[in-house]
């Protein structure tokens, strides 16, 4: 039996029909075109499937999405502005802080959650908090002074 | 039953009736909280339909409650929700961080103490920490409300106590004594998101002259389920906790183990760990008491 389920995504609001046993991350790739969310391990242990769900970092690999019933998600989709990319992909870019990119998405959304959880991470904190976002490319050290460094600007876009 | 369903009640009497209709027309249930071990299991292991009943929106599942009578953990509660609350760390350190060393940010955000209880892995982290500190279970089913102690909640691997159309809505535990707290270690061979090669939970209370009244020491990932080491805690009550009485500590939490050899460790290797893992968290439960530490 299909749930019908209303939920806010990016935003929006936003109807879908799925099955009792879908995920999250299988209704934001494909019934609502959302593919910038990625499958690494479908288990949790990788962190490419990152969303926030009512502003809570978690992975949307398992989250069934009949739990979405009046609930809010952002995705990758939702971080940038029409104007301008956020700090986090924009230092992302500048410190070459990706390679296949699989991560990437999941690493926004994480990094975007810490920023806004403690304005001022320590390298320490950064590194705990960005653990379960797995790279397999770039060894993390530029992922670590990308999200600093994003960390950093917005401190001082906002003093 | 061939295909999945799925319902969130959003009472416990809604609950329990559903579960009690399901079971009387043979549909199988399963109780969703987190999911971070379910959803695994569902998508690898036991791909079986079922109807997925979601308690999260129970309140009394999402509820913490700390007063005068101790900690009402609702079942449901996330871990990064429960760490946010500095009262409830202030208290039960030893718990708070027990939950916090279960996965990455992201499992952090969903798993629940409630749920790593009922997936009653030997190794499940905060498993002795409940022990330690004499958490109750608060169980609702079709034979009303009843309350189980944490140490006989878990059977066995994967196994709990909850019959058919039960499910846990919360954890209770006491109120600290004066001059109490807790402390839970693990060893793990990396620094974050690994499973217990052994782990010990410890609670202490103190007179006055910081001597030990009273005691709890719980042991995990060394025997089929987490064990309650009442030789431990003996040799801790009536001493200041000193180096030899927390050695004592040690050695009791040694013998009491009966731990397997896999690749994350040996059988001598475990037992070895166990009674370090006792005296360090004996010591850090001693001076938190002491208010050395909060």
């Amino acid at each position: 039996m299909k749930q019908q389920v209303s939920s806010t995504v990016n935003g929006e609001p936003v109807e879908f029909l799925c099955a009792a046993d879908e995920t999250l991350l299988e209704v934001l790739r494909d019934r609502l075109s959302l593919t910038g969310t990625k499958e690494g391990c479908g288990t949790g242990d990788c962190g490419a499937c990152s969303v926030l769900l009512d502003d809570r970092l978690v992975c949307s690999c398992l989250v069934f999405a009949a739990e979405l019933e009046g609930r809010s998600v952002t995705t990758v989709e939702g971080i940038a502005t029409p104007q301008a990319l956020h700090p986090v992909q924009q230092k992302l870019l500048e410190h070459a802080a990706l390679q296949c990119g699989i991560c990437t998405p999941g690493v926004v959304v994480a990094a975007k959650a810490l920023i806004d959880a403690n304005p001022e991470p320590t390298e320490e904190e950064t590194r705990y908090w960005l653990a379960g976002n797995l790279c397999r490319c770039t060894g993390y050290d530029k992922i670590i002074r990308a999200v600093m460094d994003a960390a950093a600007e917005m401190r001082g876009a906002t003093s | 039953m061939d295909s999945f369903a799925f319902q969130a009640p959003t009472s416990l009497d809604a609950a329990v009736a559903l579960l009690a209709e399901q079971r009387q027309a043979s549909v199988r249930t399963q109780i969703l909280a987190g999911g971070t071990d379910m959803i695994v299991q569902m998508r690898s292991v036991d791909r079986a339909p079922r109807m997925i009943v979601d308690i999260k929106r129970i309140p009394e599942t999402r509820s913490i409650q700390l007063g005068e009578d101790g900690l009402i953990l609702g079942s449901a509660v996330a871990g990064a929700e429960l760490s946010a609350r500095d009262d409830v760390a202030a208290i039960y350190p030893g718990l708070v961080e027990a939950a916090d060393l279960i996965g990455s940010t992201q499992i952090q955000g969903r798993a629940s103490v409630g749920g790593n209880l009922c997936n009653a892995s030997p190794a499940g982290d905060t498993i002795p920490a409940l022990i330690a500190n004499s958490a109750i279970c608060q169980i609702a089913g079709p034979g009303g409300w009843r309350e189980l102690a944490v140490e006989d909640f878990v059977v066995g691997v994967g196994r709990n106590a909850l019959e058919p159309g039960e499910f846990l809505v919360a954890l209770r535990l006491p109120a600290a004594q004066p001059r109490s707290a807790d402390a839970y270690l693990r060893f793990i061979p990396r620094t974050e998101m690994d499973i217990a090669v052994a782990s010990a939970g410890v609670r202490v209370a103190l007179d006055e002259n910081g001597v030990c009244t009273a005691a709890r020491v719980a042991i995990g990932a060394v025997a089929v389920t987490a064990l309650l080491v009442p030789e431990a805690a003996e040799a801790l009550i009536g001493t200041r906790l000193d180096d030899a009485a927390c050695a004592a500590a040690a050695a009791a939490s040694s013998a009491a183990a009966r731990p397997i050899s896999d690749k994350r460790g040996t059988e001598t290797y475990r037992r070895q760990v166990v009674g370090v893992l006792t005296r360090r968290a004996a010591v850090i439960a001693r001076d938190r008491a002491l208010g050395g530490q909060a």
